[in-house]
């Protein structure tokens, strides 16, 4: 069956507020009375923060992700999210039915602005040069641009990435990173960036946190200033620091 | 009769055969040709046949004849006429298929107590032979155009009803995932998501159900017709002239051939953001 034929799950303990931060109570998840993949888990995301989430592969990653957006229960804790929230994922996920543009606006009020403003956002992620193509003709750096696109025309508080440069090949990766740097700097909105990357999170968050088995195990502060670079020196302890939590030692 | 059946079969599992001997390697001007040699022979040869008295004209008519008799069936009003009626029963039929086939499809696609109510009985009269029914149709309906439309219904929603509903549920769930995060409506998600992800199927459903509308037409028509095609061949019969019957013939022929066409044609407009990753994945 499909996700979407089952009746929405109750969302008694997942709240929506205004203020623009996100915050986790006690979060566990567990399927089918199996061991925890989320366990008591506490997370604070303030209005405009930028936090990288890492963690090996079953860290409950994807699941809290899930969580916050949405997709899933909660069944035990408290979580509070903003009401403007958008998702990129790793696949660009466009309906290739719908020419881009009509991707970037879908599910928003139909107006004559619909392809105006769709243009607009497409312009700040550099695509709108293809705004009546159809999705299987981009590139997978130009789906992805698309799926941005059609996150921020929402103008989002919360902004929840998913492992969203993991398919791309390394020189669009960082092409990509460079400018979800420049629109965050510009947006200002809170970010949660699932990722695999530690320099993409050194790169990009004010702010790194590994979880491991459902509980986080490290939470670092990044305090360096922006624009920063791959070759900053500063890294280099952050990185070893968050390698380690990861189980991986640098020497 | 089953000709019809087959050809919409094997379009509908490999619709990338045809354009892959269009696209594919540059056969010489005299290789095409070639194809066409043999049955041009043997028309001629069949010809021959008949003109010489090897062929009884009682059991077929010589292509001569066939022509000729087209001819005079297409001056007198005959053949028009009879295909009008036929056209407006497979069209009549399949537009009550469309229709009840798509509506049950959604009902049985799109909510647990509709697939528990709708598919069920679906899935066993579908494994029924349509073409049995026909004495009860007749019961029913008496011998008028009602049970021969609903014959053609009855055989063509299957098809539909089969295909849209697998369409619907093999939806992408990582769409439906999506549509859910961007907060859409459950009409929007039904709108913008599953019906347009559905089509695909849909249409290779509407190809299989043309297909098996001129079948079951070609049945209805032989049975207490008094006019159409179907009609008109039976009525040859009793004078024994095979020329109107192998007309009769290459009328259907022509009907499954040009109908199949539309539904491509259908295909190509309806599916165009599919038809570039075609094109694109041939080019380079």
């Amino acid at each position: 069956m499909n996700a979407l034929l089952r009746p929405a799950p109750e969302e008694f303990s997942l709240s929506r507020q205004d203020n623009g931060a996100v915050r986790v109570r006690g979060l566990t998840r567990r399927f089918n009375g199996g061991p925890p993949i989320l366990d008591r888990l506490d997370l604070a995301i303030f209005p405009g923060e930028f936090v990288a989430l890492l963690g090996r592969s079953g860290s409950g990653k994807s699941t809290l992700l899930r969580t916050l957006s949405g997709l899933d229960p909660v069944s035990e804790g408290q979580v509070f999210c903003p009401k403007g929230q958008a998702v990129v994922f790793q696949e660009s996920r466009l309906l290739p039915w719908k020419r881009v543009w009509q991707n970037v606006v879908l599910g928003q009020d139909k107006g004559k602005d619909g392809r105006d403003r769709a243009e607009a956002v497409l312009k700040e992620v550099g695509l709108s040069h293809r705004i009546d193509a159809w999705p299987l003709t981009l590139s997978g750096g130009e789906a992805q641009r698309a799926a941005l696109a059609r996150a921020l025309v929402r103008e989002p508080e919360f902004l929840m990435l998913d492992e969203p440069f993991a398919a791309l090949d390394a020189l669009t990766r960082l092409r990509m990173q460079q400018l979800v740097a420049a629109l965050w700097s510009k947006h200002r909105c809170a970010v949660l960036l699932v990722t695999h990357d530690v320099d993409e999170a050194l790169l990009l968050a004010d702010r790194a946190v590994v979880l491991d088995a459902g509980r986080i195990r490290t939470d670092l502060k990044i305090p360096l200033d922006r624009p920063r670079h791959h070759a900053d020196p500063r890294f280099v302890h952050l990185r070893s620091a968050l390698l380690e939590s990861l189980g991986v030692h640098d020497d | 009769m089953s000709e019809t059946f087959i050809r919409a079969a094997v379009h509908a599992v490999s619709p990338s055969s045809t354009s892959r001997s269009a696209v594919g390697l540059p056969f010489p001007r005299w290789q095409i040709l070639s194809r066409y040699v043999s049955p041009v022979l043997l028309m001629i040869l069949w010809q021959i046949a008949c003109s010489t008295g090897l062929l009884s004209t009682r059991l077929i008519a010589s292509p001569a004849q066939i022509v000729v008799t087209s001819w005079s069936l297409i001056n007198d009003g005959t053949l028009l006429s009879n295909l009008g009626v036929s056209l407006l029963r497979a069209a009549l039929g399949l537009l009550i298929a469309i229709v009840a086939g798509i509506s049950l499809a959604l009902v049985a696609g799109l909510s647990r107590i509709g697939e528990d109510i709708v598919d069920a009985p679906l899935q066993i009269m579908r494994t029924l032979p349509v073409l049995a029914l026909v004495p009860l149709f007749i019961l029913w309906f008496g011998i008028g155009e009602a049970p021969k439309i609903l014959l053609v219904a009855l055989g063509s929603i299957f098809p539909i009803y089969l295909n849209l509903l697998k369409g619907i549920r093999s939806i992408d769930p990582k769409l439906l995932e999506m549509a859910q995060t961007l907060g859409l409506s459950r009409r929007q998600i039904i709108q913008d998501v599953i019906l347009p992800g559905a089509l695909p199927d849909l249409l290779v459903g509407l190809r299989f159900a043309v297909g098996i509308s001129w079948l079951m037409l070609v049945v209805a028509e032989q049975i207490n017709a008094e006019s159409g095609i179907g009609h008109m061949m039976m009525d040859a019969e009793d004078f024994l002239r095979t020329d109107i019957i192998l007309v009769g013939l290459f009328v259907y022929g022509l009907l499954g051939l040009v109908s199949d066409q539309l539904v491509r044609t259908l295909e190509h407009h309806l599916l165009a953001w599919r038809c570039v990753r075609h094109s694109r994945g041939l080019t380079t």
